[in-house]
């Protein structure tokens, strides 16, 4: 007859168990359909030179990082200074998407922040972010040498993401 | 002089380009039903409490406009509802599918309910009932009712 009294109890404990593990999950981080999935195709122009284009193709058979990004985008600031830390020691490649943006703005904050991008393209529409399902930038893709896409981070990338995430994940791709 | 020139022309020309997606839309109510319909189903990834059809927000727009574009271009509500579950996953439908990750979700409330009757009725079945009283518990429980 004890035992009953304890049920709420248990019951409440439970209960917070389930809410607490709820309550620490991210809603808006969506589980990316495109994880071991190829990289959709995209081809557009360069935004240092728009008379050339880039294609989602010309980088197979290299692990390769996307980073979607817009100089109207705040949190693509924060995450700025890793991105050409992390090209500064040649870590992996970074070809930028330049999302939605005037590519005036984007080449001035280019030349103010300093470059990380092996080469960046112009996504003036959208489409190409669609096609990635972006929808919030900054977004990050680590795409391995035979084209598929094996990591996803939506928001700014942080050193700790770096290194928890992706370094190992990249030591793995190359191995 | 100039001024005034300059006004006249950029009214009239407001004035055509307001008319022409009008038309369209007039046009195509039935087409635009359908976008409405199709979009009422689907999420906006920005405002996540939100369908597609009641957000205002760039991309919600913009996928809104991707919604009617392949109607028009004649692709049926699956197809469409496929290329946007491509791209966004099932998150992105406001009616998740039945499959093996989403089963908690779908059985979840009948479990709560027969979780639920079942307590009720073991609650129920515990509790000693008034016949099972003898006599004198009865009768001084008739007594104790009597005003």
């Amino acid at each position: 007859m004890k035992k009953r009294l304890f049920l709420p109890l248990a019951f409440f404990v439970v209960l917070a168990a389930v809410l607490g593990v709820g309550l620490s999950l991210n809603p808006r981080e969506v589980s990316s359909p495109f994880i071991g999935r190829p990289a959709p195709a995209f081809s557009l122009p360069q935004l240092q030179d728009p008379a050339l284009r880039l294609g989602a193709g010309e980088l197979k058979g290299q692990v390769w990082m996307l980073n979607v990004w817009a100089s109207w985008c705040a949190p693509c600031r924060e995450e700025h200074p890793l991105l050409v830390s992390l090209a500064r020691e040649q870590a992996v490649p970074i070809i930028g998407l330049n999302y939605k943006d005037d590519p005036r703005n984007a080449q001035e904050w280019l030349l103010r922040l300093g470059d990380p991008y092996k080469v960046c393209v112009i996504d003036r529409d959208g489409r190409a972010g669609i096609d990635y399902g972006v929808y919030g930038v900054p977004e990050t893709f680590v795409i391995d040498r035979a084209g598929i896409v094996r990591f996803k981070h939506v928001g700014p990338l942080t050193q700790e993401v770096w290194t928890r995430e992706v370094q190992p994940l990249l030591q793995q791709l190359r191995g | 002089m100039v001024r005034a020139l300059l006004l006249a022309m950029a009214l009239t020309a407001g004035a055509a380009q307001a008319a022409g997606p009008a038309g369209d839309v007039a046009a195509d109510t039935v087409l635009e039903a359908r976008v409405q319909q199709l979009a009422a189903e689907l999420r906006c990834l920005v405002c996540q409490n939100q369908s597609l059809a009641d957000s205002h927000a760039d991309l919600a727009v913009q996928l809104k406009g991707q919604v009617r574009e392949q109607l028009r271009a004649g692709r049926s509500e699956q197809q469409v509802i496929d290329y946007m579950t491509q791209r966004y996953g099932d998150f992105v439908l406001y009616r998740p599918p039945l499959k093996a990750s989403t089963l908690l979700l779908w059985g979840g409330p009948a479990l709560l309910l027969l979780l639920g009757a079942g307590s009720l009725a073991w609650g129920l079945r515990a509790r000693p009932r008034a016949a099972d009283l003898t006599d004198a518990e009865s009768s001084r429980a008739a007594a104790l009712l009597e005003p």
